[in-house]
């Protein structure tokens, strides 16, 4: 029965969007940090999804291929005062850009929703089919 | 009468549907792929061909040859889109859950004849 591979499709849909908010929670949990080096300075991750082509390339589930860090620079701050400070007076912040995590977060919660609804929606038809002939 | 017979086309009807809503979960979990391409399942080649109408009848003159029975799958084909994305993902959520919505309605329309048919089927050998 091919509906139950909807089960399939919609979860791995879910994880991979769950793995998208979990991003998104750790960059605006970050957005905030300063490093006292460039190479300690908190980049935004982000994750790459792939479509996982089944049967002939009929479905396709989505897996989350790998999270890749943003390549933007990061910016110094003249901030002498700070306990992190180099020798300069200098600190990095992150490369987070908070509104860019906003939309992202409204978007893979979106996503995240949509297959909810094709997983409620899918479990109530199979309860009908069982039903049949009542 | 076999049942396949009794319950018309109904009952493939729910196995094409059931194979739409797989196609349509998948575009829709593959909303943010990069490079994903949306696919639907063309039914009226599938529908004519059920019907005999427009569908090819190979020749038959020796009693070994082969029936191809399975012909009458609905063919996938891509979607045409409207605004592609960047990415190269031309799914569209929006008319992906469209498309969902009225698949599931029709699922549920095909359910409800298959149910009438074995309902029926039941009272005639119950002699009510």
């Amino acid at each position: 029965m091919s509906l139950f591979r909807v089960f399939d499709i919609a979860g791995s849909g879910m994880v991979a969007e769950s793995v998208r908010l979990n991003t998104v929670a750790s960059n605006l949990a970050n957005a905030g940090t300063v490093a006292a080096s460039e190479r300690e300075a908190y980049r935004a991750r982000m994750p790459v999804f792939r479509a996982v082509l089944e049967e002939a390339q009929a479905v396709a589930r989505v897996r989350v291929a790998g999270i890749v860090e943003d390549r933007r620079p990061v910016e110094r701050e003249y901030r002498p005062g700070h306990p992190l400070a180099d020798a300069d007076g200098y600190v990095w912040r992150t490369n987070v850009n908070v509104i860019e995590q906003m939309a992202e977060m409204i978007a893979a919660s979106r996503a995240y929703q949509t297959n909810v609804d094709v997983l409620g929606t899918v479990r109530q038809l199979l309860a009908a089919t069982l039903r049949i002939g009542e | 009468m076999n049942l396949d017979e009794a319950l018309g086309i109904h009952a493939q009807a729910l196995v094409w549907r059931a194979r739409r809503m797989e196609v349509l979960a998948s575009n829709l979990a593959n909303a943010e792929t990069p490079g994903y391409k949306a696919r639907d399942l063309d039914f009226r080649a599938a529908l004519a061909a059920a019907r005999g109408a427009g569908g090819v009848q190979l020749a038959v003159r020796h009693p070994r040859h082969l029936r191809p029975a399975g012909s009458l799958a609905p063919v996938l084909r891509y979607r045409i889109p409207a605004q592609p994305a960047l990415d190269g993902n031309t799914v569209d959520p929006d008319l992906e859950k469209a498309a969902f919505a009225e698949n599931v309605v029709r699922y549920q329309a095909s359910l409800r004849f298959v149910s009438g048919k074995i309902k029926g089927l039941l009272r005639a050998i119950k002699g009510e």
